[in-house]
C-alpha cells in the first residue's frame, strides 16, 4: 500500500478548514485511506539518520496510506480533490482536451525498432503551467510514486516530463544501438554514450542503478528525440539535461514509454489530470498525435469519460439498500462518478460517466462499492445471512484433533514447528542423501534456512529438543502436522501428508517408551496387532505389526518399521547418535513417526480422505 | 524408638521422675551426651518436662594430675636436697625443667630451704627437717571431690593446677503428652494406616500450606492450536464446512489468476512469494475452457468488466508457489461448486500460508490464516457485516467498525476493526469482502450468486490472548516448552 506524505497545513488550506488529528483520521477511515503517521521532516531525519538536523522543516506532515488502486490519490492535489468532492465542497472537475480546431497538435513518430525493447509511447502537453516549489516537488513525487507502484519500478511504464520551450516538435521515439546514443543526461554536465552511462549508473548511482537492468542487455535502447536530435529521454532510465523542467517552465511535454499500453494510458491520465489544475485553463490538456510504426495515428491523452450503465437494482441488492435513483446519483457524485440523465427506456438504470482519473472502476461492482463508501459502510443495515448449511469438520482434521488429545493424555507435550527448513536439516542431519525426488524446493528464499518443504517431522522435533536443552528430563514431545512430498500424480506435482511424530528424551534411550506409544496409538485407531484378534482384524480389514528396519536416522538394531494394512506407514527407534550430534542434543532420544492418513476412516473403517 | 528412650520413659513412669540425668546415665552406663539427645527430643514432643541442674567442681590440670603420686614440685625439690646441702647447679641436673624451678621457688617461699653462698658456689640447704606436702594433699582432695578451702583453691588456680568446671544435668518429669511410647506424627495417610485403622490415633504432621503442589505429569497442548480448536468449533457451530487445505504447494493459477489478481501485481513478486524450482510448474488440472475464460477476463474483461487490458501469459499462471493465502483453496472449492451445480455453501479453513518475508517479532515466513466463505444467492454487504458481528462476538470482540479497502479479488472490500477496551481504540482484526464477478463468473457461478468472505491470522489474536509479543515465541522450534506447558485454557467461544 503506497504511503504519501503531505504537509498538513497545505492540505487543510486546500480543504478549506482544519481538522484535529482524530477528526482527520475519521475522514480517512470513512473514505478508505489511512492516516498512518503524524510527523515532521525533522522527526523523519532524526529517525532515519539518528541525528537532529536543526534547519530541518518542522511543518506537520501527514503520512497517508492510499489503497493500491487509487493512483489519483498519490499526491496532495489528488487527496485534497477527492476529499473536497467527497465532503461536497466542490463538484468533480471536468477534465477535457484543448480544442484543437484549426491547430495542428504536436506530433511524435514511433520507429518500428522500439518494438524490440519498449513498444509503446503516449504523450500530452500541459500549457501555461504555474508551479511553485511545493507543486513542483509534488509533481516530481507523484512521478516517483507512480514509478514505484503502477509502473512496477519503471518496468511497465516510465514517465518523462520536459520543458517544451527547450525542444522542438515533431518528436521521434526510436530504438538505437547504445553506442549510437550520446547526450548530456539530467544532473550531469558532460556528454555520455548510452552504454557508458549505464555502467556509470551501475557504479555511481544508488537510485538509478536498479533500473539499469531493464534495458542494459538489449541490442537497442529506447530513446526520444526532438526534431533537432536533442535527446529528451533514455527511458526508462533518465531524461536529457536540456529539457529539464524548472519553476520557470510554462509548457510541459509529458511522455510515457511502456511495455503495457493500458498502464501507460492510466499513468499519463493520472499525471495530466492531477497537474492540469495548474494550467492556464485548469483541467485542460493539449493532445499529442502519436504516429505508430505502421503509420497509424492516435491522439493522447484519452480523457474520455467511460459510459457505464449500472442497474440500480444491482446496487441495492448487493448492499441491502433501497436507494432511489437520485439518492444513488448523489452518493456517486461524492465519489467523482457523474450521472447522465436517464431516458425513460433506461428506468432503473444509472447511466454513469467514469472520469479518466478512476481507472480502478472496471465493473459495476466498483460503482456499487463507491455507493457503499459514500453511504458509509457503518451505516449499512446489518443482516444475518439466511443461508442454511450444516457445519462439518474435515475428517482428517477431526482425526488430527482427536489424536492430539490422545497424545497429550499419554503425557506428551505438543510442539508446532515450521514446514520449511534447510536441505541439511531435512537430509544430511538425518544421515540421508537428497535423492532429488522427494522434497519440494524453493527457488528464492529470503531466509537461507528455508530451502525445502520438510519431508519428515522428525527433524522438526529434534530441532525443538536441541533448542530446549534445559528442559527437565524426561522430555516427551509430539506434533501432528503436514509434510510435503513430490508427487507426479497430483496436478501441482506435490502433496501434503499428515504425520504424527513423538519423541522421548531421557538419560536412557527409552526405546520401549515410543514402542508403547505406537501400540497405544494403534489401539485408539482401532487397528489390531497382527494375529491378536482375528475378529477385529477382519472387521478392520487388516492389522499392524513392526519389523526390524535399517533406517539411517536410527541406531542399528534398535529400530523398526511399522506396517499397517500391508503398507509401511512409519518407523520408530533410537535416534542415531550422529543425528543427535547434528541437532546438538546431549541425551539419547527415541522417536516414532507415522503417516496418519491411512487411518482416516469412520467407525466402519470406510475411508474418509478427501482431496481437492 | 531406642531402648534407652524406652527405659527413660519407664523410669519416669515408675518413679514419677528422674532426679538427675547425670546419675541416671551412670546407672545405665551410657554417655550423658547420648541421653541428652533423647531428653531434648522427648521434651520437644512434650512427653517429659525438663529442669536444669547446674553443677560445679574444680578439676585438676594435666600437670596437677602428675603430682598426685609424685608429690608437689616443692616437695620433690625438698626431697633431693640432702642434709649437707646441694649445689644450686646440681638441682637443674636432678630435677630438670619446670619442676626444679617452680619447686625451688615454692620451697623457698615455704621457708623449707635456703641458699648459702658462704662456700663461694651457691648451695641449697634445708631449713627444716621434715615437711608436710599440703599441695599434694589439696590436689588429692580435689581429685576425690572433697571440698577445699577457698583461699587454697585460689592459690592452686593461680598455679594453674586446678580450674573451674561447670556442667548441667537434668531433672526429668512427666510432660503434658507423657506416654510410655512415643508416637511420631505421620506426614501422610497411608494405605497401611487405613488397613490397620491406626489413622484414628495417628498424629499427623502439620501441612505446609504455603508451598505449591506437585506438577501433574500429563502432556500439554500447544496454545496456538488450542485457539485453532476453538475457532473450528465456532465455525462449525455457525454451520460452516471445513475445506481440505492440506496442499501447501499451489499453482499461480489458483493462487492468483483465478482470483482475478493481475500478473503484474506486486504480491506476485519474488519478494513476497516463495516460488518453487521443484516442482516448478503446473500444466494440468485446469480445464481448457475455464483457463480461456480466466485469460479473457484478465485481458479483455467480460461479464460487464473491462478487464485489466494486458497480455495474460499462460506460463506465468503455471508457476508453482507455496500458497500465499488459503483463498487459493477457496477458489478451487468455488470452481468445483459451480461445476457440480450451485448450491448454497458456507466454508471455512484454518491452515498455513507462506510469505517470503524476513523473520522478525511480528512476521514469520509461515503462519495460519483463518478464512470464512459464504456462497449464496442474493447475499448483501449487510449480510457480510452481520456474519462478521456474529463471528467476532464469539471471539469476545463485539464492537466492530468497517473501513473501505482495496483487494484485487473482492469488491467491496472491508477491513475489520474492533474496539479494544484495553487500548481504548479500534484495532484492525481482519479483512473481508465480496468476491468480484470477474472471479466468480468465469468459474460458471450463476450471476445472482454472491460470495462473501473474510480472513484473519490465527497468530495475532493468540498473541493478544496469551500476552505474547514476539511471534517466534509462539510458533517454531525455538518456542520454550514451559510456555507450552503453562498456558491456560483458550476460552474463545465460551
Amino acid at each position: 500500500m503506497p504511503t504519501v506524505g503531505v504537509k498538513r497545513d497545505k492540505l487543510f488550506e486546500r480543504l478549506g478548514r482544519t481538522y484535529t488529528d482524530s477528526e482527520f483520521e475519521d475522514l480517512c477511515f470513512e473514505y478508505g485511506v489511512e492516516l498512518d503517521d503524524v510527523t515532521t521532516e525533522k522527526e523523519i531525519i532524526k529517525k532515519e539518520r539518528n541525528t537532529v538536523l536543526e534547519e530541518a522543516n518542522e511543518e506537520v506532515l501527514y503520512k497517508i496510506d492510499i489503497p493500491a488502486n487509487r493512483y489519483d490519490m498519490l499526491c496532495v492535489e489528488g487527496i485534497a480533490r477527492a476529499f473536497n468532492i467527497f465532503c461536497g465542497n466542490i463538484a468533480a472537475p471536468k477534465y477535457k482536451l484543448a480544442d484543437m480546431t484549426g491547430k495542428k497538435p504536436l506530433q511524435l513518430v514511433v520507429k518500428p525498432e522500439t518494438a524490440l525493447v519498449r513498444p509503446f509511447i503516449v504523450c500530452a502537453v500541459l500549457r501555461g503551467v504555474k508551479l511553485d516549489s511545493a507543486s513542483y516537488n509534488s509533481f516530481i513525487d507523484l512521478q516517483d510514486k507512480l514509478h514505484q507502484n503502477l509502473c512496477r519500478n519503471r518496468t511497465l511504464v516510465a514517465i518523462g516530463t520536459h520543458d517544451l520551450s527547450t525542444i522542438q516538435a515533431p518528436f521521434t521515439y526510436e530504438a538505437l544501438p547504445p553506442e549510437d546514443i550520446k547526450f548530456v543526461p539530467l544532473k550531469q554536465e558532460k556528454e555520455f554514450r548510452a552504454d557508458e552511462l549505464m555502467q556509470y549508473y551501475l557504479d555511481h548511482d544508488q537510485k538509478l542503478k536498479k533500473f539499469v537492468p531493464i534495458i542494459k542487455d538489449s541490442m537497442v535502447y529506447p530513446v526520444v528525440y526532438d526534431s533537432k536530435r536533442t535527446v529528451l529521454s533514455l527511458p526508462p532510465i533518465i531524461n536529457g539535461a536540456r529539457s529539464a523542467i524548472s519553476l520557470d517552465t510554462s509548457d510541459v511535454f509529458i511522455e510515457c514509454t511502456a511495455t503495457d499500453l493500458t498502464k501507460a494510458k492510466i499513468v499519463l491520465n493520472t499525471v495530466c489530470c492531477m497537474f492540469a489544475e495548474y494550467c492556464k485553463t485548469p483541467f485542460e490538456v493539449e493532445p499529442v498525435e502519436v504516429m505508430d510504426a505502421l503509420g497509424k495515428s492516435q491522439t493522447y491523452p484519452d480523457l474520455t469519460y467511460r459510459q457505464l450503465d449500472v442497474p440500480l437494482d444491482f446496487i441495492n441488492k448487493s448492499l441491502g439498500l433501497s436507494l432511489e435513483t437520485e439518492a444513488a446519483q448523489k452518493l456517486l457524485a461524492k465519489m467523482q462518478i457523474e450521472s447522465r440523465a436517464s431516458s425513460a427506456a433506461q428506468e432503473g438504470t444509472l447511466s454513469l460517466l467514469v472520469p479518466p482519473t478512476r481507472s480502478d472502476v472496471l465493473h459495476a461492482c466498483d460503482i456499487m462499492e463507491d455507493v457503499a463508501i459514500a453511504y458509509g459502510y457503518n451505516n449499512l443495515k446489518i443482516n444475518v445471512p439466511a443461508t442454511v448449511t450444516q457445519g462439518k469438520e474435515l475428517a482428517l482434521n477431526q482425526l488430527t484433533e482427536m489424536l492430539r488429545q490422545e497424545c497429550a493424555m499419554a503425557g506428551y507435550t505438543e510442539i508446532l514447528t515450521w514446514a520449511l527448513c534447510s536441505k541439511a536439516e531435512n537430509f544430511e542431519f538425518l544421515r540421508s542423501q537428497d535423492d532429488g525426488n522427494s522434497a519440494v524446493e524453493i527457488g528464492n528464499p529470503a531466509t537461507f534456512e528455508f530451502e525445502v518443504c520438510r519431508t519428515t517431522l522428525l527433524a522438526s522435533a529434534l530441532k525443538t529438543l536441541g533448542a530446549n536443552k534445559d528442559a527437565p528430563l524426561p522430555v516427551k514431545l509430539f506434533e501432528v502436522s503436514d509434510v510435503v512430498m513430490l508427487s507426479s500424480s497430483h496436478d501441482v506435482g506435490a502433496r501434503n501428508e499428515r504425520r504424527l511424530v513423538a519423541v522421548f528424551s531421557n538419560k536412557e534411550s527409552g526405546f520401549e517408551v515410543v514402542h508403547g506409544m505406537l501400540n497405544r496409538i494403534m489401539e485408539i485407531l482401532g487397528v489390531p496387532y497382527k494375529g491378536s484378534d482375528p475378529v477385529m482384524e477382519s472387521r478392520a480389514g487388516g492389522s499392524y505389526h513392526w519389523e526390524q528396519s535399517s533406517e539411517a536416522a536410527f541406531f542399528p538394531g534398535r529400530q523398526a518399521k511399522v506396517v499397517a494394512f500391508g503398507k509401511v506407514v512409519g518407523h520408530f527407534g533410537v535416534v542415531h547418535p550422529e543425528v543427535l550430534e547434528k541437532f546438538e542434543i546431549p541425551y539419547p532420544v527415541s522417536a516414532l513417526e507415522i503417516n496418519v492418513e491411512p487411518f482416516c476412516y469412520d467407525q466402519k473403517y470406510k475411508p474418509l480422505l478427501v482431496t481437492l | 524408638m531406642s531402648e534407652l528412650e524406652g527405659s527413660v520413659l519407664r523410669a519416669i513412669h515408675d518413679q514419677q521422675q528422674i532426679a538427675d540425668s547425670g546419675e541416671y546415665a551412670l546407672s545405665q552406663s551410657v554417655d550423658h551426651l547420648t541421653l541428652v539427645g533423647i531428653i531434648k527430643s522427648l521434651a520437644a514432643s512434650e512427653l517429659i518436662t525438663v529442669e536444669d541442674i547446674d553443677h560445679f567442681r574444680y578439676a585438676l590440670s594435666d600437670e596437677a594430675t602428675s603430682y598426685l603420686a609424685a608429690g608437689s614440685p616443692e616437695a620433690q625439690v625438698f626431697k633431693v636436697v640432702p642434709e649437707e646441702g646441694l649445689p644450686l647447679s646440681q638441682l637443674k641436673v636432678l630435677l630438670p625443667g619446670d619442676i626444679g624451678d617452680v619447686g625451688f621457688k615454692q620451697a623457698m617461699q615455704q621457708k623449707w630451704l635456703a641458699t648459702d653462698k658462704s662456700g663461694g658456689e651457691p648451695k641449697i640447704i634445708r631449713k627444716v627437717d621434715c615437711i608436710t606436702d599440703k599441695t599434694q594433699q589439696l590436689l588429692k582432695d580435689v581429685a576425690e571431690g572433697k571440698e577445699i578451702d577457698k583461699a587454697d583453691a585460689e592459690a592452686l588456680k593461680k598455679r594453674k593446677l586446678i580450674r573451674n568446671e561447670t556442667w548441667k544435668t537434668y531433672k526429668l518429669g512427666k510432660g503434658a503428652k507423657f506416654a510410655l511410647e512415643r508416637v511420631k506424627p505421620a506426614t501422610d495417610l497411608t494405605a497401611e494406616m487405613i488397613q490397620k485403622g491406626t489413622w484414628r490415633t495417628q498424629e499427623f504432621k502439620e501441612y505446609n500450606f504455603n508451598a505449591l503442589g506437585a506438577i501433574p505429569s500429563g502432556g500439554h497442548l500447544h496454545p496456538l492450536l488450542k485457539v485453532r480448536t476453538q475457532f473450528r468449533k465456532i465455525f462449525t457451530q455457525m454451520g460452516f464446512e471445513e475445506m481440505p487445505t492440506n496442499n501447501y504447494v499451489e499453482s499461480s493459477f489458483w493462487n492468483f489468476d483465478a482470483l482475478f489478481q493481475p500478473q503484474q501485481h506486486p504480491a506476485r513478486d519474488a519478494h513476497d512469494t516463495f516460488f518453487l524450482t521443484k516442482p516448478a510448474t503446473t500444466t494440468t488440472g485446469v480445464p481448457e475452457e475455464y483457463l480461456q475464460r480466466v485469460k479473457d477476463v484478465h485481458q479483455n474483461g467480460g461479464y460487464g468488466s473491462i478487464g485489466y487490458g494486458y497480455s495474460w501469459k499462460l506460463a506465468e499462471s503455471q508457476k508453482n508457489l507455496l500458497r500465499t493465502h488459503t483463498t487459493a483453496v477457496s477458489s478451487r472449492m468455488l470452481y468445483r461448486l459451480a461445476q457440480d451445480g450451485f448450491k448454497p455453501a458456507k466454508y471455512f479453513s484454518i491452515d498455513r500460508v507462506f510469505r517470503n518475508e524476513a523473520i522478525d517479532r511480528t512476521h514469520l515466513a509461515e503462519f495460519h490464516q483463518v478464512e470464512g466463505v459464504i456462497c449464496d444467492r442474493g447475499l448483501t454487504l449487510g449480510d457480510l457485516i452481520g456474519v462478521l458481528h456474529q463471528f467476532f462476538s464469539r471471539l469476545g470482540l463485539p464492537k466492530l467498525r468497517f473501513k473501505p479497502a482495496y483487494n484485487p479479488y473482492t469488491e467491496p472490500s472491508m477491513e475489520i476493526f474492533s474496539y479494544s477496551e484495553e487500548l481504548k481504540k479500534y484495532m484492525e482484526v481482519g479483512n473481508s469482502g465480496m468476491f468480484r464477478p470477474e472471479m466468480l463468473r468465469p468459474m460458471g457461478m450463476p450471476e445472482d450468486v454472491n460470495v462473501i468472505a473474510w480472513g484473519l491470522s490465527l497468530e495475532r489474536p493468540t498473541m493478544i490472548l496469551y500476552g505474547i509479543d514476539n511471534i517466534r515465541d509462539l510458533f517454531g522450534h525455538k518456542v520454550s516448552l514451559s510456555m507450552v506447558k503453562r498456558n491456560p485454557l483458550c476460552r474463545l467461544g465460551l
